[in-house]
């Protein structure tokens, strides 16, 4: 009988994790009701017993994650030695694939990407566990919550899904190789990311329940959480981008959003989370919105374990592999055990959830976010019912019906604009009160750009009124770059109002003193630079309105003209490389007469699997601030085998990418910790110039270099 | 014109309805034919189980969407309105091949629903804020807070903090 060790040695791993994961749940909670019922003096046992039984929970719990490493490393190690004695190592790689893509592999199927998610939950449990000393008990409830999701996986991952499956029958000389798709650089990040993010909301989930089952006194779990949220909310928003980016630069539709299934899958769990970084700034701040909050982070977790329910279960049709498996209905008793967990803790616990303080005024920060969260949830919901509404119909009416992107963009788009009104307004608005007088002046000159920024438009070309069937699109279009200049004008007036009081004091120079005052208060510029951020993809999307394509058979010498660019064929070429055969155009790209740069749309046809030939495009892109030139090679011409070349011109797509840079900036910002007040003076006394020393708050005793506690 | 509307005669009102419907319709209908192709490729999908929009779908060897689009091709010439061909693409390859559910009855839901549920939550958003607005003016204020200037040492101090962490952002 032969002997495969790598895939003994990484079930062995599974089933060793498995046992530590079940160790650390069960003796986790039963040392948490001991050490409670010990310190309430009902058992025998003194708590210090219970502790000590809680401290080896944690230490398995940490163990686990050694033994997901050692399962992950054993497939990526059976992908690069080509151990097709792995039925997934067969069905996901070969060996002429890159090595980088065979790594990629981990996470190319069904049982390497749950592996991906119960190794990325162990590490995320590690890193808490880790750091149990910032709040021993809190930490040590939330251990055992997460040791609780990841026994889901784990198990799923023994049982439902294993990876480690021997083929059956002689071992294969070859592998069926990875989908030709995803052979593409931003697809060895781009999941990964994803499931960062997704596995990340199990954190503050954690966190969230265990305060409320073990009454946390307080906001400090806010605090504990603040960065695992953004953190993960950080790499969800990367993922989602990067997975957008190469839908673009793959599939070659010229899009780079469709509304799959699994797109509004990733998409549920971001909004519902974007909307909880918001809200919860209420709870920390004036102790409002707590039953809010601990749902609106019980219905992000949800959201990610109903997503990849969705996508995994075959319920919802979905170009994406994973769409038919059988593993759905461990994803449906999960949902229902944990939907069940959250809603008996919050009723047994409700009363600890009582606001402190109540909500003053309609024009205030506090009812900007309520409004923000409602439009969030409210886009949320379009997206489930729009998700879900296939296999609705299908119950009420007995026939499915398709719910595209036209849907989703006629009932979206409303939504998105009022949350752009709002991401300009929010941060304008006072907490507990706005006086009218704030209002004339923070939001004039907002209200100003608005208008100008419309009627130079209009004046530029923008007249949704001269764009007959695409009316609606136009005046879209100009509502949201007139919003955004409204939006933008008023975080550039934040930041200098505030840099102008910092110039005050210190005598520093205006860009100097913007950086000390973004440095002051971390949170609050970071959250100023997100917007901007988030106002620059908006006017990315909002290009879309404007898009044109043209497709054309194109001979030697032939030339195709779309907006300011002129293609001209240069030559057509057939090629034959070790994975796959190749047809590819030359393309001469001028602009008037202006020679630009050099385009070559090809397909491939993959025949390096052992399964099936794979066709793909590849597209050829010329991207500026302006606009992309974007080429297909779509096929040939039946009649005379030239090449049917598609070119789209799609403005303003790049603002998209740099909107997801500048949120990630901001991001990284927000995450800093805020110099204190004793660190600027200190700053201050040694770098202001002497006449600057004389500025009334620059005067003031020397503090020690300290970040603040809890930025 | 001003003056005429302001004078309230339901005439002049009827007519300026009128006209600014006529300004719409003929907007509306300015461009109309114009990229019919265009707009009914993009209300149909592609029947080869993709899930793309007719028009965007491009993956190579497609069986379904060259022939689809010539079909689109030949209704648009034959003279047939949009919801005839639409119809016809339905009949032939069912409800499936619509982008978006749009053939009355419970797909009315699809679109219902949404808007139902957010001009629901804004106006629940509102009765809410006025609702604890109204509660918030109802509490008489004890006279320490109507003064904090009274408070000295850890009172003040924690007032002090209070007031950061409630107005920094």
């Amino acid at each position: 009988m032969p002997v495969h060790p790598m895939p003994q040695f990484g079930s062995f791993s599974l089933l060793l994790a498995l046992v530590l994961t079940a160790y650390n749940l069960i003796f986790g909670g039963v040392s948490l009701w001991g050490a409670t019922a010990g310190g309430q003096r009902t058992t025998r046992i003194p708590e210090a017993a219970w502790n000590r039984l809680g401290e080896t929970a944690r230490r398995a719990g940490m163990a686990s994650f050694a033994a997901m490493c050692c399962a992950a490393f054993a497939l990526v190690w059976a992908a690069f030695t080509n151990d097709f004695s792995v039925e997934y190592v067969r069905a996901h790689s070969n060996i002429a694939l890159n090595p980088a893509y065979k790594f990629a592999a981990l996470w190319s199927g069904q049982e390497g990407s749950l592996l991906l998610w119960a190794f990325l939950l162990s590490a995320y449990g590690f890193v808490l566990r880790l750091r149990h000393r910032v709040d021993v008990r809190l930490s040590a409830f939330a251990s055992t919550i997460l040791a609780g999701i990841q026994l889901f996986f784990v198990l799923l991952l023994v049982v439902g899904a294993p990876p480690f499956s021997l083929h059956p029958g002689p071992v294969p000389q070859d592998g069926a190789g990875l989908n030709p798709l995803l052979q593409y650089p931003e697809m060895v990040m781009h999941p990964p990311m994803l499931y960062l993010g997704y596995v990340g909301f199990s954190v503050p989930f954690a966190f969230a329940l265990g305060a409320l089952m073990m009454r946390y006194p307080g906001e400090k779990w806010i605090h504990i959480t603040r960065r695992w949220t953004m953190v993960t909310w950080l790499f969800l928003t990367v993922g989602i981008f990067m997975g957008a980016h190469w839908a673009y630069s793959v599939l070659g539709w010229g899009g780079y959003w469709g509304w799959d299934p699994v797109e509004n899958a990733s998409l549920m769990p971001w909004l519902t989370g974007t909307a909880f970084l918001h809200s919860v700034m209420m709870q920390e701040k004036r102790g409002m919105m707590k039953n809010w909050n601990v749902w609106l982070i019980f219905s992000t977790f949800l959201l990610t374990i109903l997503g990849t329910l969705l996508t995994r279960s075959g319920v919802v049709s979905s170009v994406h592999a994973f769409a038919q498996s059988n593993i759905g209905s461990w994803f449906y008793s999960f949902i229902l055990i944990a939907f069940a967990v959250c809603l008996f803790v919050f009723f047994f616990h409700r009363d600890h959830l009582k606001s402190e303080n109540k909500l003053e005024s309609l024009v205030s920060r506090e009812s900007s976010f309520l409004f923000n969260n409602m439009i969030l949830l409210a886009a949320c919901f379009t997206v489930l019912w729009g998700t879900l509404f296939p296999v609705l119909s299908e119950y009420v009416q007995g026939s499915k019906v398709t719910v595209g992107a036209p849907f989703y963009n006629r009932v979206n788009i409303p939504i998105g604009l009022f949350l752009l009104f709002l991401t300009g307004i929010g941060p304008l608005l006072a907490w507990r009160s706005t006086s009218l007088r704030s209002i004339r002046r923070n939001f004039i000159l907002p209200a100003i750009a608005i208008g100008v920024t419309a009627v130079v438009l209009m004046i530029c070309g923008v007249r949704p009124w001269k764009d007959g069937n695409e009316m609606q699109s136009t005046l879209f279009s100009l509502v949201t770059f007139s919003l955004g200049a409204g939006v933008i004008t008023g975080i550039v007036e934040e930041f200098l109002r505030g840099a102008n009081v910092v110039r005050t004091q210190t005598g520093k120079n205006l860009l100097a003193s913007a950086l000390l005052l973004t440095r002051r208060n971390t949170r609050r510029y970071g959250g100023y630079i997100i917007h901007f951020g988030i106002v620059v993809m908006f006017i990315g999307i909002a290009g879309g309105a404007f898009n044109q394509s043209r497709e054309t058979a194109m001979g030697y010498g032939d030339t195709l003209a779309l907006g300011p660019y002129r293609m001209v064929c240069r030559s057509i070429t057939q090629d034959s490389k070790a994975e796959y055969d190749t047809d590819y155009a030359v393309l001469d790209v001028y602009r008037g007469d202006k020679y630009i740069t050099q385009l070559s749309p090809e397909r491939r046809v993959y025949f390096a699997g052992t399964d099936h030939e794979q066709a793909a495009t590849v597209v050829a892109l010329h991207s500026t601030a302006q606009n992309d030139l974007y080429t297909v090679f779509e096929g040939k011409d039946p009649d005379t085998g030239q090449p049917i070349i598609k070119a789209f011109l799609n403005p303003l797509i790049a603002w998209i990418w740099i909107g997801v840079a500048i949120v990630v900036a901001g991001t990284f910002v927000a995450l800093f910790p805020n110099l204190t007040r004793t660190a600027v003076r200190q700053r201050q006394e040694e770098t202001a110039p002497a006449g600057a020393s004389r500025a009334p708050a620059a005067v003031g005793a020397a503090g020690v270099l300290v970040k603040a506690p809890h930025a | 014109m001003r003056k005429l509307i302001r004078s309230g005669n339901p005439v002049i009102w009827a007519k300026t309805v009128q006209l600014v419907l006529l300004a719409v319709i003929t907007t509306a209908m300015l461009g109309a034919g114009q990229s019919r192709y265009e707009q009914l490729g993009h209300e149909l999908v592609c029947s080869c189980g993709c899930g793309q929009i007719l028009l965007e779908c491009n993956h190579v060897s497609c069986p379904s969407s060259p022939v689809m689009i010539r079909e689109l091709q030949a209704q648009l010439t034959s003279g047939l309105g949009d919801t005839a061909v639409v119809n016809w693409f339905e009949s032939k390859y069912g409800a499936t091949v619509l982008a978006a559910p749009i053939r009355g009855g419970f797909d009315n839901a699809a679109w219902i629903i949404p808007i139902g549920v957010f001009l629901l939550a804004t106006a629940g958003t509102f009765l809410v804020v006025w609702i604890w607005k109204r509660r918030a003016n109802s509490l008489v204020p004890a006279p320490a807070q109507l003064h904090p200037a009274g408070l000295q040492g850890p009172e003040e101090s924690a007032l002090r903090e209070r007031i950061r962490r409630e107005t920094e952002y």
